[in-house]
């Protein structure tokens, strides 16, 4: 397997996955919800995850946190995050209970949900929780906490915002709940913010309102941003570089504009033909993607997106994993585009 | 336009229809006020065509469909079907033993697959349970007419035994709408049908709707709130917003040319899948106010980039503009 | 590579994924169950205890009513396997026997073992007649002294010299049926009243409700007191053991007809129950087939955790002497006789014995209760 060795004058990603694996072990059998994950953040760049339900993207996300839920964990690879300090630690290696991992969670990387009640307590003023979370992770006073945390709520838009301190949050709407929640997660100012289809639940006009508020954010605090998606639209909206998941593996990342414009796996091109646009009548038929996604505790030999590929190659694709390989501007793992491995 | 309309095409003439929620409060439950989740809707549905229900959550399109069903009883207004047997009905108004039967020609395609197929139930029982009720099929027949249903959605008949939590999110859909299908209906109404699909399952169950509409001679009613896919399928579309239709047009009238501000919010707030057409982002509106439903002002005017004062003194009447019904003071103007 | 159309037909057939099996309802609630340890330990403890009771007279050694003056207060003797003497050591299951000796001045009686008296127990010995499961003449025993006439107080004997294990053992019928009976009687009621209640919904649902949160406010055990005290003394036992299970079941039915309530108003908004109404199902049909094998499985588990709260309120009744009445043999009856202070300093056993096997009832029920709730739900994660 040969890497392509990373050029020595560019600065070093904040966050590098090699190799991830988290695994389910249910009842039923083993779920390979992440399966061989290999991804970089670059320091202020926002990262796009695109893909479907059960492709792993949300699990790949919460492995980096730490917070797979049982029956899952983490059963090889690492992820290396690069501390302010310059320092780097492997995020995979370290215990999900440990002191070093809370640090890091809050502090240096943060993570926003598609359901704000996940991450704010219910019986809470919302107030009170940003505040816990600044003493927590910064030296400050109450006084001095609470100021930043209405300055915060101010700076995500919500409307008097000393007021709202007070709120408790189901006494919010949707999309406001979706902005405490940023400002809950912004406001020890991470290095990297992860966040998990955070616009999904919310209709299209707040959807746009959230985007661009996480936008100027990443703008203003100069974080990393990697933002879990299914939406083509999102992706083309906010990224700059773009990963595409299939089954617990990364089939194709580059920028954006590469993977929109010449898109090498075949998945990755079926995604965008498939999705309806404004604008654009189709005569008829959509031209999608046959077939559907496999049970996740049966996954294809090889290639995992063969069962549904228009460029499926017997004898090929269902014997051997294909390797993410840089080919033009993307990388993509895909026999159509990389050399067989010879048998034997 | 609707006066053109021929009365034998249409298969549902709704008018007037309204659903007010009491909220009730206190301790004997006493109506303080009611929320008018739809509120005075008309529209005509014409035999063959799909017929789109946009708007966000919270714009009473799921309650316009579930009216329709009679799942709930409409507080005021009319429900026109042309019923096969027994010619025009009124749905709002039929027995309870009477609508059982038309619920044989009136099927519903639920949002979500997970939710509407009882777990505990395999495939035979989810699909054939309707069967079993309106043709007293039973045995080998109705495994029979089971395994052909799945066909035509595109699944193996093998499956007929399998429980839902075997199947992916697709397959549970192509079953909640082989069940819709399956006593042969005339008119489906499809509730967010694509949303909680995948995008790569979304295309193809979109075709398959359409396949079976041309083969079954079917008429949707498609209720969504993604823009393109309404687009796409649509022959027809009304935009709600908070309880009323705003917009009713053509699908190419109403994409092309908007007239109505709230469309227009709507279809600019939609991500375009490519990166070289990012909006501009200052250029959207700010934060909307919260909104207020006065009896007695536009209930778009807190929202709208265009409201005058007139808009907050009066509410507008329909007015057709450009082949489009529209809900608005100014519709020809802006 | 060159492949014939059938090879290429083959690769594409072979290339369709397949659809995993995946259990049925029922067996997954099976497997989730199997999981709690505890639980099925506590299955198996529970299975035994109502062997015990099916099978009371042909475990009891002793008739329940047998008394023996010379044995007033005997403790336990112990059971010994093996006998060791000049020829060796071999298995023989015995007793020893007890002396007694009176302390003339304490005027009191103490026991001392008379290690000399060697009483062999065998199985399946002959013993007092019976019937087995009510119909079966018998007189065999699972095991007793190989003469009838020998004591063999293996949990000791109480102030008339009856064998505790015996009434124990015979205890265990009455108690357990108890809470099977009452748990019956407070599934009809509870299942009618909260099915009622959350399908009409409305005035019904209001009455019902309230009337409920009466009967849960009112302190249970003046309220059993002032039941049990209108029992007329000269009813057969067997009537006012039927009385005193519908007593009991006053309070079972109570929280078991709030779960069928919930579960009603929480499972008619589900999508499920509006497509199955949808495909004309009457609501008869819609509630048998949709709604009841959602929550059965539910009300399975609360039935099991009532079953524990039934057997303490018979014995608490019992126990404070308005439940049972001799000479019916209860849990409860058995510990109202150890209600003084001369029993537990000087016989802790009759104490000690009928206690110790209700708590070990009570915990293998709930922890049975505890992991039949658990797996429940299989569909809800």
């Amino acid at each position: 397997m040969t890497q392509p060795t990373p050029i020595p004058t560019e600065p070093a990603p904040l966050l590098r996955i090699a190799g991830l694996k988290t695994h389910f072990f249910t009842d039923d059998g083993v779920v390979k919800a992440v399966d061989g994950v290999d991804l970089t953040v670059e320091p202020g760049k926002t990262l796009c995850v695109l893909g479907e339900s059960g492709c792993g993207k949300s699990i790949m996300a919460r492995s980096i946190l730490r917070i797979v839920d049982r029956p899952g964990r983490i059963v090889g690879g690492s992820i290396t995050y690069r501390a302010a300090d310059g320092r780097s630690v492997d995020l995979a290696a370290m215990s999900p209970t440990s002191a070093a991992i809370r640090q890091i969670r809050g502090s240096d990387i943060a993570m926003i949900f598609q359901e704000p009640m996940t991450s704010l307590g219910p019986i809470q003023k919302i107030g009170k929780q940003i505040v816990e979370t600044i003493l927590l992770h910064r030296r400050m006073s109450k006084a001095e906490a609470k100021e930043t945390a209405i300055e915060m709520l101010n700076r995500v838009g919500i409307p008097r915002p000393r007021e709202r301190f007070e709120a408790y949050p189901f006494e919010l709407s949707g999309g406001m709940r979706q902005r405490a929640m940023i400002a809950m997660a912004l406001c020890c100012q991470p290095r990297l913010l992860i966040a998990d289809e955070p616009t999904t639940a919310l209709d299209v006009t707040t959807q746009a309102q959230i985007l661009d508020l996480i936008a100027d954010l990443k703008e203003e605090f100069g974080m990393a941003v990697m933002l879990i998606t299914h939406d083509l639209g999102v992706v083309a909206e906010v990224a700059e570089d773009v990963a595409v998941m299939y089954l617990g593996k990364v089939v194709e990342k580059g920028d954006v504009y590469s993977i929109f414009e010449e898109p090498k796996h075949p998945y990755t091109r079926a995604l965008l033909e498939s999705v309806p646009r404004l604008g654009v009548r189709h005569a008829g038929r959509l031209p999608a993607i046959e077939g559907m996604v496999p049970h996740p505790l049966v996954r294809p030999t090889g290639c995992p997106f063969r069962t549904r590929c228009r460029a499926f190659m017997p004898g090929i694709c269902d014997v051997h994993q294909p390797e993410l390989q840089r080919q033009g501007r993307t990388d993509v793992a895909c026999f159509l585009h990389n050399p067989v491995p010879a048998h034997g | 336009m609707d006066d053109q309309t021929p009365m034998d095409d249409v298969i549902l003439d709704v008018r007037d229809l309204s659903m007010h929620f009491p909220v009730r409060a206190g301790m004997f439950g006493k109506t303080h006020s009611a929320v008018r989740a739809v509120d005075n809707v008309s529209f005509q549905v014409r035999r063959g065509e799909t017929f789109g229900i946009v708007g966000e959550s919270g714009s009473g399109k799921t309650t316009l469909g579930r009216c329709i069903m009679r799942i709930l009883g409409p507080t005021g207004g009319e429900i026109g079907y042309a019923s096969e047997g027994a010619g025009m009905v009124d749905l709002a108004a039929v027995e309870d033993a009477q609508m059982r039967d038309l619920w044989r020609e009136i099927r519903m395609i639920f949002q979500d697959p997970q939710s509407s197929l009882n777990p505990r139930l395999p495939v035979i029982e989810l699909v054939g349970q309707v069967l079993r009720k309106a043709e007293g099929l039973k045995g080998a027949a109705l495994a029979d007419r089971v395994a052909d249903l799945l066909k035509s959605v595109g699944l193996r008949p093998e499956i007929l035994h399998r429980y839902p939590a075997a199947f992916s999110g697709g397959q549970r859909q192509r079953i909640g709408i082989a069940r819709a299908l399956a006593t042969k209906p005339q008119l489906v109404i499809a509730d967010e049908a694509v949303s909680a699909l995948d995008v790569s399952i979304q295309a193809q169950t979109l075709n398959l709707l359409q396949d079976l509409q041309e083969e079954f001679g079917l008429t949707y009613v498609f209720i969504a709130h993604d823009l393109a896919v309404v687009e796409h399928i649509c022959d027809r579309v009304a935009v709600m917003f908070l309880g009323e239709i705003v917009e009713l047009a053509d699908t190419e009238t109403l994409f092309a040319a908007p007239r109505h501000p709230y469309t227009r919010a709507l279809l600019s707030a939609v991500p375009v899948p490519d990166p070289r057409q990012r909006s501009d982002r200052r250029l959207r509106a700010a934060a909307p106010a919260e909104v207020t439903d006065t009896a007695t002002a536009c209930k778009f005017a807190a929202r709208c980039p265009h409201a005058r004062d007139l808009c907050r003194r009066q509410r507008p009447q329909k007015r057709t503009v450009g082949g489009a019904e529209v809900l608005c003071h100014f519709a020809g103007e802006i | 590579m060159t492949m014939t159309q059938t090879e290429l037909a083959n690769a594409a057939e072979s290339n369709i994924d397949p659809t995993p099996i995946v259990l049925g309802p029922w067996a997954l609630v099976w497997r989730k169950f199997r999981r709690h340890r505890l639980a099925m330990v506590s299955a198996v403890v529970v299975i035994f205890i109502y062997l015990v009771a099916i099978f009371a007279e042909f475990l009891a050694p002793f008739p329940t009513d047998q008394t023996s003056v010379r044995h007033t207060f005997a403790p336990p003797q112990p059971l010994a396997l093996f006998v060791t003497d000049a020829d060796g050591t071999r298995f023989r299951p015995h007793v020893k026997g007890l002396k007694m000796e009176i302390d003339r001045e304490a005027m009191r009686r103490s026991f001392a073992v008379d290690a000399e008296r060697i009483i062999p127990v065998g199985f399946f010995v002959k013993g007092y007649e019976y019937k087995l499961l009510g119909l079966i003449p018998a007189n065999r025993h699972f095991f007793g002294p190989l003469d009838p006439r020998d004591p063999m107080y293996l949990w000791g004997a109480d102030r008339l010299g009856r064998d505790m294990f015996s009434r124990i053992v015979m205890g265990t019928r009455v108690s357990m049926s108890i809470g099977l009976v009452g748990v019956a009687v407070s599934l009809v009621i509870g299942v009618a009243m909260g099915g009622l209640s959350g399908y009409y919904g409305g005035w019904v649902d209001t009455l019902i409700q309230r009337f409920i949160e009466f009967i849960r406010s009112v302190p249970t055990i003046p309220l059993w007191m002032g039941l049990a005290a209108a029992i007329p003394l000269d009813w057969p036992p067997l009537r006012t053991y039927f009385v005193v299970t519908v007593i009991v079941s006053m309070i079972g039915w109570t929280s078991l007809a709030r779960e069928v309530r919930g579960k009603f108003l929480s499972l008619r908004g589900e999508d499920f129950i509006t497509a199955a109404r949808l495909d004309g199902l009457t609501d008869r049909e819609v509630i048998l087939k949709h709604m009841v094998p959602s929550f059965s499985s539910h009300i399975i588990a609360s039935l099991t955790l009532a079953v524990p709260l039934m057997i303490l309120a018979e014995t608490s009744l019992s126990f404070l002497g308005i439940g049972l009445q001799p000479p019916l043999v209860s849990w409860g009856t058995l510990l109202k006789e150890a209600q003084n202070i001369r029993s537990i300093i000087e016989a802790p056993w009759l104490l000690i014995a009928p206690g110790s096997v209700i708590v070990v009832a009570v915990l293998a029920l709930n922890f049975l209760g505890d992991g039949l709730r658990d797996a429940a739900d299989p569909y809800s994660n």
